[in-house]
């Protein structure tokens, strides 16, 4: 027979452990945490649409719904795309933008602004621009992943790696463009280059929402198979994943979701980290059937919260995606600190 | 059984499963030795279609390891690898839970529960079935990835170097309960080992490994002879009989 191995050991354990799963039982299933998290949402959007309308309430309402679905269109790619990363990568301190979408995205306006001038920029057709950013961001994950990932070798880190290399060089080109920027072309590149929700271009954010719903798509059936991933490649094989299949169809539905969303309101990934993040710690569970709706939940009450001080407070004084940068990377240390402490 | 025909695997122009074709598997424990970077985990890796061999095919139970599909073999093969790190914060119940995964495509079933539970219990895990991982020990923490190999309820359990970074006692133990579960529950173990008093102890058949070549494949006692286990591990080794059973001293 088998004795207890920690009869020695286990003398301060035991009461640790009953005093943590007694504070779980009270601080509730995940079903009830998400339920309270939904319910913030649902306040706050209701706050942000039928507070302080200076007008007509059926204007405001109109305005201000487009934002809301923006803002949820971009929490569900975001969010999403952020913790699918973190699985198949095994690593919870990345984000999506590792692969460059956000560099392209700069890269693409600063060379239209580059060669043709902030006029034509302006007056460059939305639709037209959003097409070109998604196909190019897009096109370039995919044929990154199948050239480093869908070969033999099939080396996830060396995929991470060569994107980060090739996305610092994009970026380092898109500087060197603007240096040889006017001031004038300058000013207004860096005016597009700041993640705006607000007022979107109502078609193309019907395009986005449905290829965010195509992403989801993708990603729904292999919720389970997603909870498996979290134990690494090697023990997911043994349990039967087909790890190579599901990893591309996540990536791309991961590539999808980013590239879309990304086009529709600027790089505002560095947001998904601290929402995935926060998801993971509040939903309770591993489990992806709760951390993916924790994570868009979190990322509507961030968007939602964060618009709504920044509007009413300071009565438009500053940029959504600056906020969220700030505490975004205040957040990061925060996680890297805690991660060295430990 | 699982059989490799004429199976090679090269890292670069290396290779490091060279022509391999032997059966293994049979009923009870076999143990595999050898020195490090014998071919001993690629091999495991080669099986548990984790790598893909360059030549030659696989089998487990007249299965073509490259063509089945892998939910298929995961029903029949267990695989438990050397470094299980998980990012995730699980629980040891959570942990045996993946278990079940092949049979179940996590939607677990009475039957699934009922396996869970004697895995658990199996490895007397009851205590800490809803500790972290990273809140138990060296030896509790092996115990649990045992359990979920366990609860997958297959006839081949392969087990890569389980004794890795244990005590004395935790390493009888995991031996022990190696032994007991081929006895009492039937299974086919093969475990790679580093030990080989452990190997002779515990284990029916013996397969050694050398630079990719298998270099013996016989009983127990055959194997530990100091002829064989100096070619193998290239290095001189005594056998000593001990109470009617052979030891290698090989500390000096």
């Amino acid at each position: 027979m088998l004795t207890d191995p920690t009869s020695t050991e286990s003398g301060a354990l035991p009461s640790a452990g009953l005093h943590r799963s007694r504070l779980a039982a009270s601080w509730a299933s995940p079903r009830s945490r998400l339920t309270v998290l939904g319910a913030v949402v649902l306040a706050l959007t209701a706050g942000y649409l039928f507070t302080d309308v200076p007008g007509s309430l059926a204007f405001a309402l109109r305005v201000r719904g487009l934002t809301v679905i923006a803002m949820l269109v971009v929490a569900t790619a975001v969010g999403v795309s952020t913790v699918v990363f973190h699985t198949i990568t095994q690593n919870r301190i990345l984000t999506p933008s590792i692969m460059g979408f956000d560099a392209f995205y700069v890269l693409i306006s600063t060379v239209i602004v580059f060669f043709s001038g902030s006029a034509a920029f302006l007056a460059f057709d939305q639709f037209a621009l959003w097409l070109i950013q998604v196909v190019v961001m897009v096109g370039f994950s995919v044929l990154l992943f199948t050239w480093l990932f869908g070969g033999k070798r099939r080396s996830i880190h060396l995929m991470l790696l060569v994107g980060i290399v090739l996305g610092t060089f994009f970026r380092s080109v898109t500087e060197w463009m603007q240096r040889m920027l006017d001031p004038l072309d300058f000013q207004v590149l860096s005016d597009a280059m700041f993640a705006s929700l607000t007022r979107p271009d109502e078609a193309l954010l019907a395009l986005t929402a449905g290829l965010v719903v195509l992403g989801c798509a993708l990603v729904a059936p292999l919720l389970r198979t997603l909870d498996v991933l979290t134990l690494g490649e090697p023990a997911a094989v043994g349990l039967g994943v087909d790890h190579k299949r599901v990893v591309m169809v996540l990536f791309v539905g991961v590539s999808v979701m980013i590239a879309a969303s990304t086009a529709l309101v600027g790089p505002i990934l560095f947001f998904g980290l601290i929402v995935a993040n926060l998801a993971y710690s509040y939903a309770g569970s591993f489990r992806h059937v709760w951390t993916l709706p924790a994570a868009v939940l979190i990322g509507m009450t961030c968007l939602l919260g964060g618009q709504l001080v920044l509007e009413r407070l300071f009565g438009f004084g500053g940029t959504l995606s600056t906020v969220i940068d700030f505490a975004g990377g205040l957040f990061f240390l925060y996680l890297v600190l805690r991660k060295g402490a430990r | 059984m699982i059989a490799l025909e004429n199976v090679t695997k090269r890292y670069g122009r290396q290779a490091v499963v060279d022509d391999v074709s032997i059966t293994f598997g049979g009923e009870g424990v076999t143990a595999l030795i050898g020195p490090n970077g014998a071919g001993k985990s690629t091999l495991f890796g080669l099986v548990g279609r984790l790598l893909q061999p360059d030549e030659g095919r696989i089998t487990v139970d007249g299965m073509d390891v490259a063509s089945t599909p892998s939910s298929e073999l995961a029903k029949v093969l267990a695989v438990l690898r050397q470094d299980n790190h998980v990012a995730a914060r699980l629980t040891v119940h959570d942990l045996v839970e993946f278990g079940r995964f092949p049979h179940s495509r996590g939607r677990l079933t009475l039957h699934d529960r009922e396996h869970i539970e004697d895995a658990i219990g199996y490895l007397d895990l009851g205590p800490y079935r809803n500790r972290f991982l990273d809140e138990l020990s060296g030896g509790q923490r092996q115990r649990a990835f045992v359990a979920m190999v366990l609860a997958q309820d297959t006839e081949y359990v392969l087990l890569d170097e389980p004794l890795n970074n244990l005590d004395l006692r935790h390493m009888a133990e995991i031996m022990r309960l190696i032994r007991r579960m081929a006895d009492e529950l039937g299974k086919r173990v093969v475990v790679v080992l580093h030990d080989i008093n452990f190997a002779a102890t515990y284990a029916d058949r013996i397969v050694a490994m050398r630079n990719g070549i298998v270099m013996a494949d016989a009983p127990a006692r055959e194997v530990m002879r100091p002829d064989v286990l100096a070619a193998v591990y290239d290095t001189p080794v005594d056998v000593r009989e001990i109470d009617g059973k052979p030891v290698a001293l090989y500390h000096g």
